[in-house]
């Protein structure tokens, strides 16, 4: 019987194992992939012409520089919009609010991460791109600050639940020293609970980042998508391209093995490294902070 | 390439043994019809005419099932070379890239002219421009006019609208007119044109921004924007204004023909269904759409 129970425990925890690898394993399929398919671009198409500044690609003209800095633009700009709304509304649901608006916050701010971005999209496309063409006075209300608003509206909830969560993780004592010390509550959660969290905090962020970089559709609806190298000073406020809505709208049409096809797999690799260098800067971020507080508190 | 083909074979057989195992049932219900599939992929131009053929196809040979998708003209030819679909509808004519493609594959692309198309040119309603030369359009497009005053309009940027670049309207309107129909002419659409995904977003984006110049088929445009009427190099103080009447008799400039590719010479349930496609019938349909019907 217990000779049973063993072997049973051994089959289920090398399962286990097997799925956790598995993720490693998936990873690196996905790398090889992306390199097989995407590194031949390096041959057939000179560096020059494919870091120039012309993005059209059925003439033969593959410079992804607009694309790259049109993502990077759109990113960056959401995530200066989603992180004062994400991480104010963490401190509020964990901090500050009674727990029946909790009840209430909560289930309305996952139903927010529950909207297809491609609704968004719509709604960006019919309502708020006319608005912020009336109220900005632009040419057009398709622009690189529409997309970047539904991509803050799209990682908010990302941001929420993570940083949320790590401020819970915070031990309630210290809070409760904090205003014993006489700290008023704003101090409290600016000078204790939030350093305390920190490392919590800023991998929401990054995941945050990760999420409106990856994301495609609502984008690809509302940004206009025009490949201009986005450097001028109102260039937020002009048309972009994104590197994931170049791939999405023009995989379709590539015949497999083409050179056109090979460039979209090499823009892919360079997301993938984008969102490596996130995720490795996110954990190294986090890895530091908390040996510097393992060390305070010894 | 090969690898496509392997896993599209693989995703076919998948399909076919499950409609069977589906099937099994209805089949013993009716038992003399077999039932036959046709797929049909390509051109967003053409998605709601072929989608018409094949809902009126159903009362004419029920036991012919046609599925009809949209995603571009490229993506249908593209499906057609990786053999996945049976009919690629496009709004272009297969290139010779592609044309290549599919020999290598094994097959032989047949061409249809299934109908003819005006590609209107569209502004909102309240811009006073009404008409335009070829030439001035092309130099919106290339980006070398770039305010609404050049044109005798208001003093406002111009935004110029495109579908991408896998559409074959696209393609289309840089070698007509982009290029004003030279082949030497290598010039292309300014970085600054906004590709848009659908017709319907540059019909939306057109009925609401005063600034916004498009172009989409006749067949998509709605009562909400305002039509530009065109003329040609030769004749550059005529301006016509795209109608079935100007495009039959050749006025209209910007028209073009709208085709279906076969993998090969037809047979069986996709020659019945082109010899219909082709006849008074069907055709009577392309006219109720917008579309202007191919008479030969």
């Amino acid at each position: 019987m217990s000779k049973a129970n063993q072997k049973g425990g051994q089959v289920i925890s090398s399962a286990i194992r097997i799925t956790g690898y598995s993720s490693i394993l998936f990873v690196l399929l996905i790398l090889f992939f992306l390199l097989r398919e995407g590194l031949p671009a390096l041959a057939s198409t000179p560096l020059k012409s494919l870091f120039s500044v012309r993005w059209y690609p059925i003439e033969g003209y593959f410079g992804i520089l607009p694309l790259i800095l049109g993502s990077l633009l759109v990113t960056i700009a959401a995530t200066l919009i989603a992180l004062p709304f994400g991480i104010g509304s963490a401190v509020f649901l964990s901090e500050v609010a009674p727990p029946w608006l909790c009840d209430i916050l909560k289930p309305i701010i996952e139903i927010l991460a529950g909207i297809p971005s491609v609704v968004l999209g719509f709604i960006g496309i019919l309502v708020f791109a006319p608005f912020i063409r009336r109220f900005l006075d632009i040419p057009t209300g398709l622009t690189a600050f529409t997309g970047a608003v539904l991509l803050g509206l799209i990682s908010i909830p990302t941001i929420v639940s993570v940083a949320e969560d790590a401020l819970n993780t915070v031990p309630n004592s210290y809070r409760q020293a904090a205003l014993a010390l006489g700290a008023t509550e704003w101090q409290t959660i600016w000078n204790v609970t939030l350093p305390a969290a920190k490392s919590g905090v800023l991998t929401a962020v990054m995941l945050g980042i990760g999420r409106s970089m990856g994301e495609t559709m609502a984008v690809m609806m509302v940004t206009g998508n025009a490949p201009v190298l986005p450097l001028q000073l109102n260039s937020l406020f002009r048309p972009v391209r994104t590197m994931t809505a170049t791939i999405a709208s023009e995989m379709g049409e590539v015949a497999a093995g083409s050179q056109h096809y090979e460039v979209l797999f090499f823009i892919g690799i360079v997301l993938f490294l984008l969102s490596l260098v996130i995720n490795i800067s996110a954990s190294l971020v986090s890895t530091r902070s908390r040996g510097r507080a393992e060390r305070l508190l010894s | 390439m090969r690898r496509f083909l392997i896993l599209s074979i693989f995703v076919t057989v998948l399909l076919i043994s499950g409609c069977n195992g589906q099937n099994t049932p209805s089949t013993e219900t009716t038992p003399p019809a077999s039932v036959e599939y046709i797929e049909n992929k390509g051109s967003d131009t053409i998605v709601n005419l072929a989608l018409a053929w094949a809902e009126r196809y159903q009362t004419v040979k029920p036991e012919v099932r046609i599925s009809v998708t949209g995603g571009g003209s490229g993506t249908g030819i593209t499906a057609l070379i990786n053999g996945t679909v049976d009919i690629a509808n496009a709004s272009r004519q297969i290139k010779s890239e592609e044309q290549e493609a599919a020999k290598a594959a094994g097959y032989n692309p047949q061409e249809f002219v299934i109908a003819r198309d005006a590609i209107a040119i569209i502004v909102h309603p309240s811009n006073p421009v009404d008409h335009l030369t070829l030439e001035q359009l092309s130099k919106i497009y290339k980006g070398e006019i770039t305010n609404w005053s050049e044109l005798g309009g208001e003093d406002r940027e111009i935004v110029c609208l495109s579908r991408e670049t896998n559409s074959g309207t696209h393609v289309y309107f840089l070698e007509a007119v982009v290029r004003m129909g030279s082949g030497e002419d290598k010039s292309i659409f300014t970085a600054n044109a906004l590709l848009l995904p659908s017709s319907e977003g540059i019909i939306a984006e057109v009925k609401d921004n005063p600034n916004a110049i498009g172009y989409d088929s006749l067949g998509y445009i709605t009562d909400d924007v305002k039509l530009v009427a065109v003329s040609s190099l030769e004749t550059p103080d005529m301006f016509i204004l795209p109608s079935l009447e100007t495009v039959n008799n050749n006025s209209y400039l910007i028209s073009r023909n709208l085709y279906m590719y076969t993998l090969d010479v037809p047979t069986g349930a996709v020659k019945d269904y082109m010899d219909w496609i082709l006849s008074a019938e069907a055709q009577q349909i392309v006219s109720e759409l917008g579309f202007i019907p191919n008479i030969n």
